[in-house]
């Protein structure tokens, strides 16, 4: 590929390869502040890729490959070329990543704990991270949280946090514009724009942390928390993993110790703030 | 017409999680994970390598669990259909 750049996010190390510089330079830009080994090889690969040479110029659109493809994705155009970016290192580790077990799911840590949180695109659980990451706690991603089979602990993935539509103002009205990707308007997700985590958060990154509560955050309606009985949760989480089936009766072992030593609660909330001290109020109560 | 006997898959085939009200089951042969509830790992627990028809494993859990009208034909007829369940499933064979 023309123009290549390596990034590490928590484990994975990634070899990102497009046709075009901007991508390149726009990651590099997001990514500054990781740790960056050139020699290191690589877990994941993604290309971003004209479909036609002519297309490097000519409305230029960019599809998304790697070790993984999805075959029917449709291209995205230039101007998006972060988020094809994005959206290809996301696909890399959800089909291909198989040394942990991997939740969609946010999570946040406090003293060595995490708080881990699942649920479906607009659930919140993205921002409920970010925003908990901008307080008392260190930001683990807002997208993968990863179990290692053999001891139980989550591990971070905090890639550049995606923010989306009303969460950007509410963010970018916290933290210092630097740390705020280029506006990608009109998504096929709607309005993106990328959110650097704090230094501190990055420089913990490889840092395990034991599993402390398990939350399903649902915005919307009335603040309510409900238990959540540990088959419900084990079905949930095996729904939330990508590679629960591929890795076996060690993902079976990890779910099912995850499930068992964890609780785990269903919490609505109308707000961000609302949200926020429900999390507060059961991990006080979990770590007492 | 005789009854059908069944018996456990063998020792290690199966590896089993209780989750509260639900029992996880990694059945090793097929890396498929089965969610059950009672009475079925109770059933997969009281049937054993010796081959075992719905009457005999109706006494031999009367003998483990409190059961009401154990023996009885209800509790025979009820068992009869979660063992062609589970074999069904794979985590019981027919002997």
């Amino acid at each position: 590929m023309r123009h290549s750049t390596r990034i590490a996010v928590g484990p994975v190390q990634f070899r990102i390869g497009s046709d075009w510089r901007a991508p390149i330079d726009a990651l590099d830009r997001l990514y500054a502040g990781y740790p960056k080994d050139m020699a290191r090889p690589a877990d994941a690969t993604v290309r971003l890729f004209a479909a036609r040479p002519w297309r490097r110029w000519l409305r230029p659109s960019v599809h998304i490959g790697g070790d993984f493809i999805v075959p029917d994705a449709l291209p995205l155009p230039l101007s998006m070329g972060l988020l094809a970016a994005e959206m290809g290192m996301n696909l890399q580790v959800a089909l291909g990543w198989r040394r942990h077990m991997l939740l969609h799911a946010s999570a946040v840590a406090r003293d060595g704990r995490a708080v881990i949180l699942s649920g479906e695109s607009g659930s919140g659980k993205s921002t409920l991270a970010a925003l908990l990451g901008e307080g008392a706690w260190r930001l683990m991603g807002d997208e993968f949280t990863l179990i290692e089979p053999a001891s139980g602990d989550a591990l971070g993935f905090p890639r550049a946090v995606s923010l989306k539509n009303a969460a950007i103002a509410e963010m970018a009205a916290r933290v210092d514009p630097a740390r705020l990707g280029p506006l990608l308007a009109g998504t096929p997700k709607g309005d993106i724009r990328h959110l650097i985590p704090r230094a501190d958060a990055i420089a913990a990154m490889h840092e395990p942390a034991r599993p402390a509560l398990i939350l399903f955050p649902r915005f919307g309606g009335a603040a309510a928390i409900e238990p959540m009985a540990p088959g419900e949760v084990f079905v949930r989480l095996t729904e939330a993993s990508t590679n629960y089936v591929a890795l076996g009766e060690a993902g079976f072992a990890a779910l099912a110790r995850l499930v068992r030593e964890t609780p785990a609660f269903g919490i609505s909330y109308p707000d961000s703030a609302a949200g926020m001290a429900l999390v507060e109020q059961l991990w006080a109560e979990a770590v007492r | 017409m005789a009854d059908r006997l069944y018996r456990a898959p063998a020792a290690g085939a199966l590896r089993i999680e209780p989750l509260g009200d639900l029992t996880a089951i990694f059945d090793r042969r097929s890396m498929q994970t089965h969610l059950v509830v009672a009475p079925m790992p109770e059933i997969i627990a009281a049937l054993g390598d010796t081959p075992c028809d719905a009457g005999a494993l109706a006494e031999r859990l009367a003998a483990m669990f409190d059961l009401a009208d154990a023996g009885g034909d209800d509790v025979a007829a009820v068992l009869r259909e979660r063992l062609a369940e589970l074999a069904a499933l794979g985590l019981v064979a027919a002997a």
